[in-house]
């Protein structure tokens, strides 16, 4: 133990956590065993003549002492732990990491995009977190990892599986109205199922790259979060069968409908806060920089169709 | 000699009132409105806890639970616990306490409750204007606050007033301490409630004005777009979360350090024997206030901050959690030989200790880097401070309500129906709070209207446990109300046999205190 506490991520922070739990709980229970004896030995029937003592020196010492060491070895195993969290290893398979109001967004150095994090079981995985909006806490509790994503910043963290499986990922700070729906999954894959996975992703994105196509941005720019394609309004209105129809905005004060024509689906999209479809709040972050040209046009001509 | 309620002053009913610069009626005005603030900041909570009882939607929308959230954290920070302590029984108590006959400015101390009201009032107007009730949490972390459509600017504006409420009450304790102690009446012979309000004046007046600038900074750039936390002007929200913890973490401490005041009045009282460890106690106090300045970058190890800043706040955030223990200690040394009764001051006392423990040992997962990244933003947290600032502060409350009822309303209170109240808050608490650790253990985020099925049954034991706690509150305080109208009469000067100033006037004290200021010659906790 002296040289700190080393394995994986969530190994470390098991141990800490076992180490902090027996030296709290043993105090704690020293504490109350002692407060409760008092308490019942010294009752005023049983101790009328209670003794002035004004205090110990060596007590004193002692008592602060011990507790001192005792945290600072705390805060030693705490160290060590968090030394091997900020040490990526090597040969670590990296993602880039996207979060936005309120979806995932995992970018894989072959160019693929998923909104699950993929993974191969047994590799370091190092995540490369931003974001694009407010700030966001990308969390795996069952691998103890934790990171806040922070608009205009790269933040790494990594782990590494040492089973296949599927587990939850989390949204861990506060970013708005969906918070608590911010979830995706995270998939363990065996090495070679991965391989295989990561292949074909790889090729389907090379055949489909230069053409923009208007369901997949939907999907990657995160849109389908808030907007449906059948009809139903969600956290926005729906985007089946928007285009050509008169919708009823409020613009600063006023309200008055508008013809929902390509410069208002444009509009839409850049400033999302001038026109505000009634009945919604304003809360549609911009896409202004986040869109080219290209995927503007695109996204246009798909909703036409929707 | 008429009581402070009888004496009017200048102006009748009403008006005698809130135009009264008598320490004593200003830390009444303050205690309605603090509990009737903090009842409101409760019934958010059972809210809260009824929303989720089960997965879904269960009573309540996402955006009103988002705005709950923030309503009760808000209320319960800046309107129940900052003010709390020093606000209603410092103002009643310091004074008397060193021999004075009021505080040092006591006009500027009504100034303070009306800037209270006047935060509190605007907090209340920014839930009906612009565009409605707040939803960032209490924290108002950027750039969230600077793009959420609801009415951010007026409810920043409004903690930043009650700022300067907190500065003038500090800034009148730590002269009042230094200036008009009553003759003999040493430092070391000060009641250890004064040092604690002492240290805690010394926080309110150096940290606030960071705080009030950082809020003056965010409704620049949410008004004007300045660029100072928005990454998209070049600004850093990073700095934002500096600016706001280096206020916020030292106010924990105002939050807690006047209760650890009052368990150092009670428990020797109760225990008729003079306090083990004065001066560590004392010391204590100002070396939390002190190295607890220090250590507020222990909310930030996942926001990014560099690993050099987080290891040094790790390091400092252990050492401050050495004078609390060195605190438990004494308290706990301080029944060994006692002549123990087990009033209900006491007893809110000892529970006092037991769950500060629970809190501050539970602090110490979060304060370890490598525990810290699984349990930040997580239950933990929630439960984490839920058990130091209710069951620390809340309790230490609860005791001062009990032990001071009779000094300051001049009435008895009943001792049967306050243990049984004390059963349900003590079972309530526990059943409340204990789960949201687990919880937190497990992986469960904090500010979520909606959770996974596997952490379903857990939060239904909590809710319930809130059921039970409500159920005490309501019994406690409905006992006090009644005792307050229907108790008998206190005849008694000193009914628990007390040493400090205020046991050795009339109950309810005359309206200067004392006829002549008293010699002091000898300490505070001198029984016989
Ligand atoms: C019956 C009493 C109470 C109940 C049922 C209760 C319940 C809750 C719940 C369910 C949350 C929200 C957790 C979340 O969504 O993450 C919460 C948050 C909070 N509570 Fe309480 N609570 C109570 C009393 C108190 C008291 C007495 C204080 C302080 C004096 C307090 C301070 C806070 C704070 C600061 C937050 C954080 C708000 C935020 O995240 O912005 N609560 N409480
Ligand atoms: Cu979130
Ligand atoms: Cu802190």
């Amino acid at each position: 133990m002296i040289g700190g506490v080393t394995g994986l991520p969530d190994q470390i922070v098991e141990d800490v956590f076992l180490f902090i739990a027996a030296v709290s709980v043993s105090i704690l229970v020293l504490i109350t065993f002692l407060m409760i004896f008092f308490t019942i030995r010294y009752r005023r029937k049983r101790n009328p003549k209670p003794e002035d003592i004004r205090g110990n020196l060596w007590l004193e010492i002692l008592w602060t002492v011990i507790p001192t060491l005792l945290v600072l070895s705390m805060f030693y195993y705490g160290w060590t732990g968090f030394r091997t969290f900020k040490k990526v290893p090597e040969g670590a398979f990296t993602v880039k990491v996207m979060a936005r109001q309120w979806s995932w967004l995992f970018e894989y150095e072959n160019g693929v995009k998923t909104d699950e994090l993929i993974v191969p079981v047994g590799r370091p995985i190092h995540l490369l977190l931003t974001s694009q909006d407010v700030i966001h806490g990308f969390y795996i509790p069952a691998f103890r990892v934790k990171q806040d994503a922070v608009p205009g910043m790269v933040n790494p963290l990594w782990f590494q599986a040492k089973d296949v499986g599927a587990f939850d990922v989390l949204c861990a700070e506060y970013c708005g109205q969906q918070h608590a729906y911010m979830l995706t999954r995270l998939k363990v894959y065996p090495e070679e199922e991965f391989n295989r996975w990561y292949e074909e992703k790889g090729k389907q994105f090379e055949q489909e790259k230069g053409l923009p196509r208007g369901s997949r941005l939907l999907q990657e720019k995160g849109c389908l979060v808030c907007h449906s394609l059948d009809g139903t309004p969600r956290i926005g209105p729906t985007l089946k069968g928007l285009f050509g129809k008169t919708v009823p905005v409020i613009t600063g004060d006023r309200e008055r409908n508008v013809l929902a024509d390509e410069a208002y689906l444009k509009r839409s999209l850049l400033e999302p806060n001038t026109d505000i479809v009634k009945d919604f709040p304003p809360i549609m972050p911009s896409q202004k920089g986040l869109l080219t040209g290209e995927e503007i046009d695109e996204l246009v001509r798909y909703m036409k169709e929707l | 000699m008429s009581s402070f309620y009888e004496d009017e002053g200048r102006f009748r009913g009403i008006l005698g009132w809130i135009f009264s610069t008598d320490h004593k009626r200003i830390g009444l005005l303050y205690l309605l409105a603090i509990f009737a603030f903090s009842a409101v900041g409760v019934l958010l909570g059972f809210l809260m806890r009824l929303e989720l009882m089960a997965p879904g939607p269960t009573i309540m929308r996402p955006q009103t639970y988002n705005a709950i959230f923030t309503l009760h954290g808000v209320i319960m920070i800046f309107l129940f616990v900052i003010p709390g302590i020093p606000a209603i029984f410092g103002n009643f108590f310091l004074p008397i306490q060193v021999g004075a006959r009021d505080v040092a400015f006591p006009r500027i101390n009504l100034l303070s409750w009306w800037i209270y009201m006047a935060g509190a009032g605007l907090a209340v107007l920014s839930l009906f204007t612009g565009g409605g009730p707040v939803d960032t949490g209490w924290t108002f972390y950027v750039p969230y606050s600077l793009r959420t459509p609801v009415n951010v600017p007026l409810a920043v504006f409004a903690v930043f007033i009650l700022g300067f409420s907190s500065i003038l009450t500090g800034i009148n304790f730590v002269t009042t301490t230094h200036q008009l102690r009553a003759p003999g009446m040493t430092w070391f012979r000060l009641p250890l409630f004064v040092w604690a309000i002492y240290a805690t004046a010394w926080v309110q007046i150096l940290a606030t004005p960071v705080v009030g600038i950082t809020l003056l900074l965010t409704l620049m750039e949410r008004l004007a777009g300045v660029g100072i936390f928005d990454p998209l002007k070049g600004g850093d929200p990073i700095l934002y979360q500096h600016l706001f913890w280096i206020y916020s973490h030292p106010a924990v401490y105002i939050m807690i350090l006047p209760a650890m005041g009052i368990i150092s009045e009670i428990i020797p009282v109760f225990a008729q024997r003079t306090i083990f460890g004065y001066k560590a106690i004392a010391f204590s106090s100002l070396a939390i206030a002190v190295v607890g300045s220090f250590v507020w970058g222990h909310h930030m190890f996942v926001s990014g901050q560099s690993d050099l800043a987080s290891i040094i706040f790790s390091l400092l955030t252990f050492l401050v959690a050495v004078p609390s223990g060195v605190k438990v200690f004494n308290w706990v040394s301080t029944l060994y030989k006692g002549s123990i009764e087990v009033s209900p001051p006491l007893l809110f006392a000892l529970t006092f200790i037991f769950l500060f423990s629970i809190g501050g040992l539970t602090g110490l997962f979060q304060g370890a880097l490598a525990t810290n990244v699984h349990l930040h933003d997580t239950y933990w947290v929630v439960g984490h401070f839920h058990y130091v600032i209710f069951g620390g502060t809340g309790f230490a409350i609860f005791g001062a309500l009990h032990y001071w009822f009779p000094k300051m309303f001049g009435r008895r209170v009943g001792k049967k129906i306050p243990y049984l109240a004390w059963a349900l808050l003590f079972v309530g608490f526990n059943t409340l709070y204990f789960p949201m650790l687990i919880l937190g253990w497990e992986g469960m985020p904090r500010r979520y209207y909606d959770y996974l099925p596997q952490f379903h049954s857990l939060h239904l034991v909590s809710t319930v446990g809130s059921w039970i706690l409500i159920a005490g509150l309501i019994l406690m305080f409905g006992h006090l109300i009644y005792s307050l109208f229907r108790g008998e009469k206190e005849r008694l000067e000193n009914p628990w046999g007390g040493a400090t100033l205020e046991w050795q006037i009339p109950s309810p004290p005359p309206r200067e205190n004392f006829a002549e200021i008293p010699r002091v010659e000898r300490g505070p906790y001198e029984f016989r």
